[in-house]
C-alpha cells in the first residue's frame, strides 16, 4: 500500500496499488516490537526467532485438555475475511479463542460491500464497538496495509493474505514446521515448488527462509508461473522438477489455482502433473528424511499425488495444527506491544 | 547486609516440609516449581524430600494478570506437569513470595491440569508486601525489605540471593 493512499477504497470494488516495500514503520513499535503484523517482509532474524519460541510455548499448551489461558481476556477480535477460507479463519478463530478473546466474523462480500459502504466506513462502525484487533483477508495486495494506516492507535491489524503480495502468518507457521522437525536453517536445502507468480504464500515462505538464513532456497516452476524479478529474492530458479528436488530437505507444494489453465499460463492440468507433480518417484530424488509441505488445501493428481501428501514424510496436517499455536504467538505479541 | 545461605534454607525448607506432610498424612506429593528461581529451588528440595514423582514446572506467564499493563513476556517456557493433577497432593515451590500475583497465576494454570488434592505452598524467602490473600505453609527465611528494595535468586549454580535496591519504586510481581 502505498503511503500516499488515504482515500476511502470500496470493498472489493476499486483495486488498491501494490504494497510499498519498507512497511517497518508501520508493523513494528520504536523499540523494534510487533505492532501489526502486515507481511515478513523487513522483519528481522530476532524477530522471526521470538515468533517462532512463543510459538513453541503455545504448541505445549495446545496439547493440554485444557487448552485455554486468560491472555487476551477482554479483548475483542474481528475476523475481517473479504475473500472465502475456511481454514485460515477458523485457525485464526480458534487462537484467539484459546487466548480468551471474544471473536466476531465478518464476511465482508456478504454485508457491508453488498450495501455500498465502504472501507473505512465498515471500519469505523467497528472501531466503533471498541474492537482490538483486525484479521484481514481481502484479494487486493495492500488492504491490511491500508487498514493498519487507518485503524485507531490501540488496534493491531494482522495479514490473513492480501492479493498476491503476503500471509505472513502462513509462512512463519511454515518455518515453525520447518524448525520442529529440521532445526538450524542454516544447512537446509528447500525447494518451492509450483505457481511462484500469483503466490501471496511463496513470497512470504521465500522472505522468511532468506531472514532465517535458509542454506539454499529454490524455486520450481515452469516459465509462465515465476514472476519476472524471481532472481531478486535470493533464490535459485529451476524449471526442471527433477533437478530442482535433488538433494532437497524440504519440499512445499504450491496450490495450483485452476483457473490459471484458462488464463494460458499452463496447457492441461495432466501435463502440469506430468512436468511438475509430486510424485513418490520424485520424491526419491530429494534427502531421504525430507519433509513433504503444503499450504492446503492440495489438489490430488494436479500438484501432488495423493500417495506423497498422505505419506510419511508429509508434515501437512502439522502444518494445520501449527497454525494455531504461530497465530496465538502473534496475537499475543501484538496485544503486548500495544500495551508495553 | 548479608544475604541468608540458600543450601542452609534449602535444608530448613526440607525439614518443615517433612514436619507439614507428616503432620497432614501427605504421602508422595508432587513438586512443582514455578519457572525459573521455583524451579532450581523445587529441584534441590524433591531430592532432599526423596520425592518419587518427577518434578512439575510452571511458566505463568500466559495467566499472569498483568499482561493488559505490561505485554508479552520475552521468554515464555512451556510448562511441564509430568502426569494429570486430579487427586494429587502438590507443593507449589517459588524462590520470592512477595505480592502474592506469582502465586495466583500459577493456582489458575494449576487448576488447568486437574483438580489437586491440595496444594501446599513453599518459597525460600517471604517477604511483606503481600496484594492478595497468599500465605506459605514453607518458609526457608523471612525477610524485611524496603519498598525498592528486591531480593532475586541467582543460579542455578551456585544458588545464592541478592539484595538489589531499585532506582524507582519496585513494581516486582513475586
Amino acid at each position: 500500500m502505498s503511503d500516499t493512499v488515504d482515500t476511502p477504497v470500496l470493498a472489493g470494488a476499486t483495486r488498491l496499488p501494490e504494497p510499498g516495500p519498507l512497511p517497518n514503520h508501520l508493523q513494528l513499535t520504536d523499540d523494534g516490537q510487533l505492532r501489526h503484523l502486515l507481511t515478513i517482509e523487513g522483519l528481522n532474524r530476532d524477530l522471526l526467532n521470538e515468533i517462532l519460541d512463543t510459538a513453541e510455548s503455545f504448541a505445549n499448551m495446545n496439547e493440554k485438555a485444557v487448552k485455554k489461558v486468560p491472555l487476551l481476556r477482554g479483548k475483542t477480535i474481528v475476523n475481517l475475511f473479504f475473500e472465502a477460507s475456511t481454514r485460515t479463519r477458523t485457525t485464526f478463530e480458534l487462537a484467539a479463542k484459546r487466548l480468551s478473546a471474544d471473536v466476531l466474523n465478518i464476511n465482508i462480500s456478504t454485508s457491508s460491500a453488498v450495501k455500498g459502504e465502504s472501507l473505512l466506513d465498515t471500519l469505523r462502525n467497528l472501531e466503533a464497538m471498541n474492537v482490538d484487533m483486525f484479521v484481514v483477508r481481502h484479494e487486493e495486495s495492500g488492504t491490511a496495509h491500508f487498514i493498519a494506516r487507518h485503524v485507531a492507535p490501540g488496534i493491531s491489524v494482522l495479514n490473513a493474505g492480501d492479493g498476491r503480495h503476503a500471509h505472513p502468518t502462513q509462512a512463519l507457521l511454515d518455518m515453525f514446521t520447518i524448525r520442529r522437525h529440521k532445526g538450524d536453517f542454516t544447512k537446509l536445502k528447500v525447494a518451492i515448488v509450483g505457481d511462484i507468480l500469483h503466490s501471496r504464500v511463496a513470497r512470504s515462505q521465500i522472505h522468511a527462509l532468506n531472514i532465517l538464513q535458509t542454506g539454499e532456497v529454490r524455486v520450481v516452476a515452469p516459465c509462465s508461473l515465476l514472476p519476472a524479478n524471481v532472481d531478486q529474492l535470493g533464490v535459485h530458479v529451476y524449471n526442471d522438477l527433477d533437478a530442482g528436488l535433488k538433494d532437497v530437505d524440504v519440499i512445499i507444494m504450491l496450490r495450483l489455482q485452476r483457473e490459471r489453465m484458462e488464463h494460458a499460463h499452463l496447457p492441461s492440468e495432466h501435463e502440469y502433473y506430468q512436468l511438475f507433480g509430486l510424485t513418490s518417484r520424485r520424491l526419491q530424488l530429494a534427502h531421504p528424511t525430507c519433509l513433504v509441505m503444503h499450504p492446503g488445501p492440495a489438489n490430488r493428481g494436479v500438484e501432488i499425488e495423493s500417495a506423497v501428501a498422505d505419506g510419511p514424510h508429509s508434515v501437512i496436517l502439522q502444518q494445520v495444527t501449527y497454525g494455531i499455536s504461530v497465530r496465538q504467538a502473534v496475537m499475543s505479541m501484538v496485544m503486548g506491544a500495544h500495551q508495553s | 547486609m548479608k544475604t541468608p545461605d540458600v543450601p542452609t534454607l534449602l535444608d530448613r525448607m526440607a525439614d518443615q516440609t517433612r514436619q507439614y506432610l507428616a503432620r497432614h498424612d501427605i504421602d508422595n506429593p508432587m513438586v512443582v516449581g514455578i519457572h525459573s528461581g521455583g524451579v532450581w529451588i523445587a529441584e534441590h528440595l524433591r531430592e532432599r524430600l526423596g520425592v518419587e514423582r518427577p518434578l512439575g514446572k510452571l511458566d505463568i506467564s500466559f495467566y499472569r494478570d498483568d499482561f493488559s499493563r505490561i505485554g508479552m513476556h520475552p521468554q515464555v517456557r512451556p510448562s511441564e506437569l509430568p502426569e494429570d493433577l486430579d487427586g494429587v497432593h502438590v507443593l507449589l515451590v517459588d524462590d520470592v513470595l512477595y505480592t502474592g500475583r506469582t502465586i495466583r497465576a500459577a493456582l489458575n494454570e494449576l487448576f488447568d491440569y486437574g483438580r489437586p488434592a491440595s496444594v501446599t505452598l513453599a518459597v525460600l524467602v517471604e517477604r511483606d508486601g503481600r496484594e492478595l490473600p497468599i500465605a506459605a505453609a514453607i518458609v526457608g527465611e523471612h525477610m524485611e525489605l524496603g519498598t525498592r528494595e528486591q531480593i532475586k535468586l541467582r543460579g542455578p549454580e551456585p544458588l545464592r540471593l541478592e539484595r538489589v535496591t531499585l532506582e524507582t519504586d519496585g513494581d516486582a510481581d513475586a
